[in-house]
């Protein structure tokens, strides 16, 4: 009769294999770490959902949303003019551009989008470039102190201090500016501020030099960002990437050249590419499109139609009473003007009916309005095709292979904003 | 190759399917008569005519008419630039037309958003998941017959517990625990 002990010992043969299983169990066993929505790498609210072998990670499934406000519901419930203060709250690093990006959709539907006044398509191509620099200079500045880069952020900080104040300058608010209207701004450039932008760019180019001693030759930096996640050209085209991610796998598209709109034609300016398409290519590009971005603001403050002060009154709205507000005197004075007035803020602009897409290069990438109009002052559809939202949807796809400790590198290189990617 | 010699180019492989291309403010759209094609329009459109790039999908709900929801994609090709609009029609019986996915992978996210959006379901994706509102939201927020403050769900309003200092005010939104019609003076009906 076999007792309890018989039957438990194994013998060598069986104990190896039972060995292997149990060693089998353990190194395929995988665990679910969730990063995410409050962490300081995820720029807002991002979860991640990391699925891990060990320090490797095997699949990641982001989930996005935690910053929904229903923008594209609300638009079609207001006026066109009413909604520009929502397009602050998309990227919040690039109101400007932000700003710049929705008149001009809207000026696309009523036909007036290559009728602007000089002066204002310069004024606009400027707000543009410096949200660029600021946004990108958030973008490496927190890229750089989630590797542990401390000083960076500091030292960008600073840059960034001066180009509110010169946001300030123009519109009266640092970050909330909606300072477009639809056809043209919210007011000319106040005295002094180019002086003060040209001041902007001398200090800026030194101090980008500085960055780069601090980054692109350093060591541990290259170390960490090389040949890390790394997008083919075509996984960027495929997936739909822009801006400076598609630019670091090596695309040259860069709406400002392949589809000229404002004065972008006349100013000179190169667009940077990548070679390999790795974290630090999309570093690189950055930091070369800061400085262009800067002689491309230079470039506009030697060729503004009107100079520092507008001399010769150049005008900055389009002359349409049907379009832009007239001045007040006139409201107060003359029937025709206040009859704009009254149309112009209780019904809004009136809009042909028709369907438009409008892209324009923002700092994160191509940032899209497609309005679809049945005529009026409101939209009857407005959709926003964010640029974080879809270079973000290329994570599940990079993240696999690499490390847990990589993925605030990836993050940092693909350089996200949630307000816009959640709109 | 411009945009309008590729409308023409799906025009003649497609036939009566295709709609006359459309041109305002330079775009050309063109219009799908049978969505379950638009897998292969999208397909011969990016290998034939080079639209590698598919730069958005929207959707748009024509409340009242009937089919009830189009679909519009905007096609781009990267090496000259040229861009084209192809819309297709969905009725609300159906709500499915089969996915773009295996053209463009970055179809992925823009149809689960519309998914998500407007209930409008894509055949043959992998993954149809809501992606803004929540998995279990029983509701589609961007079609035209959901309210702008929204409908009662489960979650608690947590949003609002204090009194605010101007409140009474006409522009002031009102705290407490009551829903949102009654909160927020933007959508506060005007004959009430």
């Amino acid at each position: 009769m076999a007792t309890v002990q018989d039957i438990e010992v194994r013998d060598s043969a069986a104990r190896t294999a039972a060995a292997a299983d149990e060693l089998q169990d353990v190194q395929g066993e995988k665990m679910v770490l969730n990063m995410g929505p409050s962490h300081p790498a995820t720029h807002g609210v991002l979860r991640i959902v990391l699925e891990l072998d060990g320090e490797i990670i095997t699949r990641a499934d982001p989930d996005v949303g935690y910053l929904h406000r229903g923008d594209e519901k609300i638009a079609e419930n207001m006026t066109y003019t009413q909604f520009i203060p929502y397009t602050d709250r998309l990227d919040y690093l690039a109101p400007l551009a932000n700003n710049v990006a929705y008149a001009l959709a809207v000026e696309k539907l009523l036909g007036i989008h290559d009728k602007l006044p000089p002066r204002c398509q310069y004024i606009r191509v400027m707000c543009a470039e410096l949200a660029r620099i600021s946004a990108h200079l958030l973008g490496l500045g927190a890229f750089a102190m989630d590797m542990g880069a401390v000083t960076v952020f500091l030292l960008s900080f600073t840059e960034r201090e001066k180009i509110y104040n010169l946001a300030e300058a123009i519109s009266g608010a640092r970050l909330t500016t909606s300072y477009t209207r639809i056809g043209g701004v919210m007011r000319d450039l106040p005295p002094g501020w180019l002086d003060q932008c040209q001041k902007f760019c001398d200090e800026f180019i030194p101090a980008l030099n500085e960055f780069e001693t601090l980054l692109t030759r350093n060591r541990i930096w290259v170390d960490r960002v090389r040949d890390l996640a790394v997008i083919s050209k075509s996984d960027a085209i495929d997936y739909g990437l822009s801006g400076p991610n598609l630019r670091g796998s090596g695309v040259e598209y860069d709406l400002r050249k392949n589809q000229p709109y404002l004065c972008y034609k006349d100013l000179q300016f190169d667009i940077p590419t990548g070679a390999v398409g790795d974290c630090y290519d999309r570093y690189l590009v950055r930091m070369e499109e800061m400085r262009q971005s800067a002689r491309i603001l230079e470039q506009c403050i030697k060729k503004i139609p009107g100079g520092a002060d507008n001399q010769t009154n150049e005008p900055v709205n389009v002359a349409d009473g049907k379009i832009t507000l007239p001045p007040k005197q006139k409201v107060l004075s003359s029937m025709e003007e206040l009859i704009h007035q009254f149309m112009l803020v209780t019904e809004g602009v009136n809009c042909p009916p028709g369907e438009i897409y409008f892209g324009h290069e923002n700092p994160k990438g191509e940032l899209g309005f497609y309005i679809n109009s049945k005529g009026g002052g409101t939209p009857y559809r407005l959709k926003i095709r964010a640029p974080s939202f879809v270079n973000l949807s290329i994570v599940p796809k990079i993240f696999v292979g690499t490390m847990i400790s990589d993925t605030v590198a990836i993050l940092g290189s693909l350089d996200f904003v949630m307000g816009e990617c959640d709109r | 190759m411009t945009a309008l010699e590729s409308a023409k180019k799906i025009k003649a492989k497609f036939g009566d399917l295709i709609s006359e291309p459309a041109e305002f403010r330079g775009e050309i759209s063109v219009k799908l008569a049978d969505a379950e094609q638009i897998t292969a329009v999208c397909e011969f459109a990016k290998t034939e005519l080079g639209f590698n790039y598919l730069v958005d999908i929207s959707s748009v709900d024509n409340y009242g008419d009937d089919p009830r929801w189009t679909v519009v994609y905007h096609l781009r090709a990267i090496v000259d630039g040229a861009e084209i609009r192809i819309k297709t029609d969905v009725n609300e019986e159906k709500s499915e037309l089969p996915s773009v996915l295996p053209v463009w992978r970055t179809a992925n996210w823009h149809e689960r958003e519309i998914y998500d959006m407007m209930g409008i379901r894509f055949s043959g994706h992998p993954d149809l998941r809501r992606i803004l509102m929540w998995e279990g939201y029983p509701y589609f927020p961007l079609r035209k017959d959901f309210p702008l403050a929204g409908k009662p769900s489960d979650l608690p309003g947590v949003a609002f517990t204090k009194t605010a200092p101007l409140e009474g005010g006409p522009f002031v939104t009102v705290a407490g625990g009551k829903d949102a019609i009654s909160r927020e003076p933007r959508i506060r009906n005007p004959e009430e």
